[in-house]
């Protein structure tokens, strides 16, 4: 279990992580989920004992990580897999890596047979692709076996064949039993791999929930309905307390909100009204994103979460340079 | 004892240490073989202690090494890993001081015997057998310094983290710095004798009568020249301790 009690870290005048506390429940898959530059690195490199929090605290199986004995026997990270020096081979890194914590030698084909590198094992490590570099750092992740296991960003820039390594192999994780906290700043991939989800935007926890919740609170559906009486439609259905508004993309539409698709048809063949279309709108996961994400900048920020200026606000003004 | 062998296969894994050695081998050899040459031609004695003249250059290459071996962690991240590994940096920083010191105490003796046993085969008129405790010191002394030199540097390299900036102050100081600061009318008389790297060359050049930069011989230089080695590998952790790695 990973736990954080008013986790904070300011550099300087920037705050980028501001009060957060979360657990991350064992046995399942935890998406942490935030724009770049929203402090998901920075808070896990907190719960591993690279940075200080300013305040606050980050435990791990109820312990700071530094009182962790033999920690990679625990808790297993991949925070960036560039951190290999680029002219030692796979099997050395894992070599040393197994040294540090007395991980018997075995467990090193072990994991370089699951991540699939046991052929290019005595390569250097500069020579091999991201794909590659990513799969020794989920091998050094896996060398001490650990009940939890920490991913940064492990889809960023790999290609599709790569993408779909790891997430199946997250799910064979998870289907382990173990506990693994994953973050994106994608919704789609995490709906995908993450049964719940942190929310953080700037550094502070949005929401903390099961992804199909997330996913169902936040992409509000609405129903299109196309008419060509929609003097008469809209009449009919304000009357019975439905939320009706023109169709900004199309005439003769009308978007409904906070009902479903029958009861929009029941309404209308009571008023006589006859339809050209009956649609769900379905919100996409991005929409969802923004529009969670976009109340907290409006919230915290006090500026306009209209248009489109709200990503580039997002992805700017949590970022911090190391 | 497990952190020592993580640094051992950290440090024998990358090609970098035996260019390394070779290159400080073959420098203090080569140096010797000059001064042996010259020495011959021009008519001077020939000293045990002569043979190792050229030992600075030695030493200018071991730091460099000592000084990589943190700052390329730092530059490509390993000590990110190192520390997840092991989150007491403490330990973890004392052990590569450990295995990088070790293998200059090594690198040091395999010169300085190298350099000795060139000048012997150069100048068979002059007597340079180690007779003596103080032809010991001049000759297997490299190793210690060595040692102690490369605990420097990588004290260094954890402080600074960027290589560039790590080796120019290494090298500047242990090659120019110090006698520059000598040099100075008045203030040289009073610094000289705290100058770390004057106090390593003392403790090797000196003979056994000489009372040393500090009065205390040679083996209190080299006693100072350790002390502030220490000193530096003891801030360099506290920083590395308090600092987000």
């Amino acid at each position: 279990m990973i736990e954080t009690r008013g986790l904070t870290k300011r550099y300087g005048e920037t705050t980028a992580v501001d009060d957060l506390s979360f657990i991350v429940e064992p046995g399942r898959v935890t998406g942490f989920l935030g724009p770049n530059g929203s402090g998901k690195s920075t808070t896990m490199r907190m719960i591993l004992g690279l940075d200080r929090p300013t305040a606050g605290m980050a435990l791990v199986n109820g312990r700071p990580y530094q009182h962790l004995k033999d920690p990679l026997r625990t808790i297993g990270a991949l925070l960036d897999a560039k951190w290999v020096h680029p002219n030692r081979s796979a099997r050395a890194h894992l070599r040393w890596l197994a040294a540090t914590n007395r991980i018997p030698d075995a467990r090193i084909d072990a994991v370089l047979d699951q991540v699939g590198l046991t052929a290019v094992a005595d390569r250097r490590a500069g020579a091999f692709s991201l794909g590659m570099a990513q799969r020794l750092g989920i091998a050094a992740a896996l060398l001490g076996d650990p009940e939890i296991l920490l991913f940064d960003e492990p889809v960023n820039g790999l290609d599709p064949e790569g993408i779909v390594w790891i997430r199946q192999f997250m799910k064979q994780l998870a289907g382990e039993g173990r506990t693994i906290l994953v973050s994106s700043h994608l919704l789609p991939e995490m709906a995908l791999t993450a049964s719940d989800l942190l929310v953080i935007g700037r550094g502070r926890l949005i929401t903390a929930a099961s992804t199909t919740d997330f996913v169902e609170s936040a992409s509000h559906s609405t129903v299109r309905v196309g008419t060509l009486q929609i003097e008469e439609l809209t009449g009919a259905l304000r009357g019975a307390g439905v939320p009706v508004e023109p169709d900004p993309e199309k005439d003769f539409s009308l978007i409904v909100s906070g009902t479903n698709i029958a009861r929009v048809g029941v309404l209308a063949a009571d008023a006589g009204v006859v339809l050209t279309e009956l649609s769900v709108q379905q919100g996409s996961l991005e929409d969802a994103f923004m529009h969670i994400t976009g109340h907290d900048i409006e919230y915290t920020a006090g500026g306009s979460a209209e248009g489109s200026d709200r990503i580039p606000a997002l992805a700017g003004a949590g970022r911090w340079t190391r | 004892m497990t952190l020592i062998a993580a640094e051992r296969i950290k440090l024998v894994s990358t090609r970098s240490p035996w260019w390394s050695a070779g290159a400080a081998v073959l420098a203090s050899v080569g140096m010797s073989a000059l001064i042996a040459v010259t020495t011959a031609k021009d008519g001077q004695i020939g000293t045990v202690a002569s043979t190792q003249l050229g030992y600075v250059l030695g030493m200018a290459v071991v730091m460099l090494m000592a000084t990589l071996a943190v700052t390329t962690e730092y530059s490509v991240g390993t000590i990110r890993t190192t520390f997840m590994a092991v989150p007491r940096r403490g330990p973890a920083l004392i052990a590569k001081a450990i295995v990088v010191g070790t293998l200059a105490a090594v690198i040091g003796l395999v010169a300085a015997f190298g350099a000795w046993a060139i000048s012997l085969v150069l100048l068979p008129e002059f007597d340079l057998s180690l007779a003596g405790p103080d032809d010991w010191r001049h000759v297997a002394g490299v190793g210690l310094v060595y040692l102690i030199a490369a605990v420097i540097a990588v004290s260094v390299g954890t402080l600074v983290r960027h290589t560039a900036g790590a080796v120019s102050l290494v090298l500047v100081w242990s090659l120019m710095a110090e006698q520059l600061l000598q040099i100075i009318p008045g203030v040289g008389t009073t610094v000289g004798p705290w100058l770390p790297f004057s106090a390593a060359k003392e403790f090797l050049a000196a003979d056994g009568s000489a009372d040393g930069l500090l009065g205390a011989g040679p083996w209190g230089s080299i006693a100072y020249f350790a002390l502030v080695a220490a000193g530096l590998l003891t801030v360099s952790i506290a920083v590395a301790r308090r600092r987000d790695a």
